[in-house]
């Protein structure tokens, strides 16, 4: 699991089934300490999360299968949780009450 | 999963029994300011799309989940046509439409 940056939306009228009634969230995904890295991914929201929320992210097929409940999907990348604060070496290095201004986000 | 533009077909004649109906696309994944990330490659279009589409693919093991036949050697699937990928309320991905 790893965390990352809700940073958009992604809007897909025609897709294989089991997508089908799924939000898909654009996902940047971040350092502890927030530095995007990695790649930019696109996940199932399965946590009501939003644009400018952190979130916890699972990026492997059976966990995504059995959250779901769809043995047979190819599901791979889910949004799990959305992330309160994080303490990294005995202090906050994200906190979500202090609302972020979205700019921060801007890519 | 991961955003991506489709960029070229590829037609092979031959192919593994139970990927004869599925076509086959290049693909150019983005990130999310619509720039070209990583290389591209070739995913079977389970979803019928075309060069010019934004689409969203998966990979791994999830990409022959995702064909009609599901034990099939393909680790790239396109799953969905996007009609719109927004970003802090700017869409990302036309620039060259």
């Amino acid at each position: 699991m790893f965390l990352a940056d809700v940073v958009g939306t992604v809007v897909s009228p025609v897709q294989i089934a089991v997508l089908e009634r799924e939000k898909l969230l654009l996902l940047r995904p971040v350092t502890p300490d927030g530095r995007a890295t990695g790649k930019t991914r696109i996940g199932i929201d399965r946590a009501q999360a939003g644009l400018g929320d952190r979130v916890l992210v699972i990026d492997e097929g059976n966990s995504a299968r059995q959250m779901l409940g769809c043995p047979e999907g190819a599901l791979k990348t889910v949004v799990v949780g959305v992330v309160d604060y994080v303490e990294l070496g005995g202090s906050l290095s994200y906190d979500h009450r202090e609302r972020r201004p979205l700019e921060e986000l801007g890519a | 999963m991961y955003l991506a533009r489709v960029i070229g077909r590829v037609v092979a004649t031959t192919k593994y029994a139970g990927l004869e109906a599925v076509p086959l696309q290049w693909i150019q994944p983005l990130d999310e300011t619509g720039a070209d990330m990583g290389a591209a490659l070739v995913a079977a279009a389970v979803v019928s799309t075309g060069p010019g589409d934004l689409v969203h693919f998966v990979d791994g093991r999830e990409g022959a989940l995702a064909c009609p036949e599901t034990f099939v050697p393909v680790d790239a699937a396109i799953v969905g046509f996007v009609e719109e990928a927004a970003v802090l309320g700017r869409e990302i991905g036309w620039e060259e439409r």
